[in-house]
């Protein structure tokens, strides 16, 4: 008796202790200096958004016609525009702008299309056809400019830009989603889970769904990005949020016209783009390592 | 096989229906009256009776009822009809026959740009992981997918346009009419348009990649004495390729989206220019007509995708 418990002993002595998730989340999301830098960004730019009002130095929409296209000094420190806005005011206000178009905009097309795409793939057969030939008609228009005619059917505001991206963005999800349910649901796991009498539902939320989120989630936080670049692409060719209200892509199109006086005008909001973006991908990627079902348990 | 390649073109021509279905619903939604906004153009057409009004409603057959409006352009496409202009007094046909070789000559050489270069390096990043190649392709490939590419493009315009004077910064030549001036001209557009292309190529075949190598079989293949050149390209490239088929389908759409915004940068008479200026001037057929070609061509490339899926990953059953 007393030699089998020493076995057992010695076989769970070998076995590495078990570290809780949020640990080795914490361990490989924070291991990254990439992405930290990310994710102080977003903060960063979260802050600003909630605080604009205090942060920016004058108000957005004060003009002094006294004052146009100047250039950068103490007093503007990125200048001002055609109407002797102050450039970095309004940057710090079109942060607001960029931060709710992309957040809001990819929650939604997310919703629509992984729940799409999770059916069709798992489902197969007629679903499959119905759902994915649906999407893939929506998916032939170039999505900028299944955006651009969305929001000039809804009309310029910010509440129509985010429907209009949000429909728009759908697409890619439903078909990256239906491609790995279809791989996935061929595994044995998935035939073992059905074998021991687990439910449809069951199955896809528990077994299917997990194993698709690695390149989702990499989609997801890239296309934040990417939703935020659409957002700033519509308002450069003139369709976005209303005037005055402050929106970067519109900035760099208003700026484009004074290329040659005043490129700052044009430079720093396209800046503050890539800046946004470039966090929202960092952190995507930080994400992605970090959430790796195949590394639970580990580390 | 045979079958499930006829079933696709049918489901293609069906999602082709659908596509159509939808601009056409979408673009009657338009606030708006182009005709109203037609002869509000000059001062003196201000005078316009309401019967020239209605003449004119009549000649672009937008007295009639929707269904009726729809099967009557469908059956004009069929019949090689696309319609005509209302804001330009051209046909669609005209409009697009000018601007689709322009579009298409600039895709093709993005297109293709992006694959040679995109995959290539995505391996190249996997099989390195972790040293310099992989971490400067992969800096690359994320400022490529986060720079937007309007102001890179004004970047470009300011740099080599204006401040070095090496490019010109505006406009398209046809390159029959002077190959040298017409290269100059595209290489700031077509850099623009690879940017989003060969940045997404590189990150998700490199991710693909890094999962597949991970895999039992490629530590079979290693186990067997197979030369690292075996192993990726016969092994690892083939399975890890599927995300990328996909990614470069999307492609496709994805080069049409951005030549909407660098034709309006450059100033390029493309497909994407006149669907933003006809968008701009409500004109139904033009938009319908540019989103039918473009939906034709991007339906052709997904079901190129679909069928290669087959091809490449056996796991994937056809029902």
């Amino acid at each position: 008796m007393s030699g089998k418990n020493e076995m057992y002993t010695q076989v769970f002595e070998e076995v590495p202790p078990r570290v809780s998730w949020v640990k080795r989340f914490a361990r490989v999301f924070f291991g990254r200096g990439v992405v930290v830098f990310g994710l102080v960004v977003i903060v960063t730019l979260v802050i600003t958004a909630v605080f604009a009002p205090v942060i920016a130095p004058y108000d957005p929409y004060e003009q002094q016609l006294d004052n146009v296209l100047s250039k950068p000094s103490w007093e503007h420190l990125l200048g001002t525009d055609t109407l002797g806005r102050d450039t970095l005011s309004r940057i710090i206000y079109g942060s607001r702008t960029s931060l709710i178009v992309g957040i809001v905009a990819i929650c939604m097309a997310a919703t629509i299309g992984m729940s799409l795409g999770l059916i069709a793939g798992y489902f197969g057969r007629y679903t499959y056809t119905i759902i994915m030939r649906l999407i893939d008609a929506l998916m032939t228009f170039p999505m900028i400019l299944l955006a651009l005619t969305i929001a000039s059917v809804l009309g310029t505001g910010l509440r129509n830009i985010v429907i209009a991206l949000g429909i728009s963005l759908v697409p890619p999800y439903a078909r990256l989603m239906c491609g790995q349910a279809l791989s996935i649901k061929e595994n044995d796991y998935v035939t073992a889970s059905h074998a021991i009498g687990a439910g449809n539902l069951y199955v896809m939320l528990r077994h299917v769904a997990p194993n698709c989120f690695p390149p989702l989630i990499v989609l997801m936080t890239m296309m934040i990005g990417g939703a935020i670049l659409a957002e700033s692409g519509l308002s450069f060719l003139g369709i976005g949020v209303k005037p005055p209200m402050a929106a970067w892509g519109g900035m760099v199109a208003e700026g484009y016209r004074y290329l040659l006086t005043t490129p700052v005008l044009s430079f720093a909001p396209g800046l503050a783009i890539m800046l946004v973006v470039f966090a929202f991908n960092m952190v995507g990627d930080g994400l992605r390592d970090a959430l790796d079902p195949r590394l639970r348990g580990t580390l | 096989m045979k079958t499930y390649i006829i079933s696709r073109l049918i489901q293609a021509v069906f999602v082709l229906l659908l596509a159509t279905c939808i601009i056409f619903c979408i673009m009657r939604l338009l606030p708006g009256d182009p005709i109203l906004l037609y002869v509000s153009q000059d001062e003196c057409s201000r005078m316009t009776s309401k019967e020239e009004i209605a003449a004119l409603r009549h000649r672009f057959g937008l007295d009639k009822s929707l269904p009726r409006q729809y099967v009557d352009w469908i059956s004009g496409v069929v019949r090689g009809d696309l319609g005509d202009s209302i804001f330009w007094g051209t046909t669609v046909k005209e409009e697009i026959g000018r601007a689709l070789p322009v579009s298409f000559y600039l895709g093709i050489i993005t297109y293709i740009l992006a694959q040679f270069i995109g995959i290539p390096a995505g391996v190249i990043c996997a099989v390195r992981r972790g040293k310099l190649s992989d971490t400067v392709l992969t800096v690359f490939a994320n400022i490529g997918i986060t720079a937007p590419v309007f102001w890179v493009g004004i970047l470009l315009i300011y740099l080599f346009g204006l401040y070095l004077g090496l490019l010109p910064i505006q406009g398209y030549t046809s390159p029959f009419e002077d190959f040298w001036l017409s290269t100059r001209k595209i290489i700031m557009p077509v850099f623009c348009l690879l940017l989003f292309p060969v940045s997404g190529t590189v990150r998700q075949t490199r991710s693909a990649m890094l999962e597949v190598i991970r895999q039992d079989y490629i530590r079979t293949a290693w186990s067997k004495g197979l030369t690292e050149r075996t192993i990726i390209m016969r092994h690892a490239v083939k399975n890890g390729i599927i995300p990328v088929v996909t990614l470069a389908g999307m492609g496709i759409p994805m080069i049409l989206g951005g030549q909407v915004l660098i034709e309006t940068v450059f100033n390029i008479p493309g497909m994407g220019r006149l669907a933003v200026d006809a968008l701009f001037s409500q004109d139904y057929a033009i938009v319908q007509g540019v989103a039918l070609v473009m939906s034709t061509i991007v339906v052709i490339s997904n079901l190129a995708v679909d069928i290669s899926y087959g091809w490449l990953d056996p796991r994937v059953r056809y029902e």
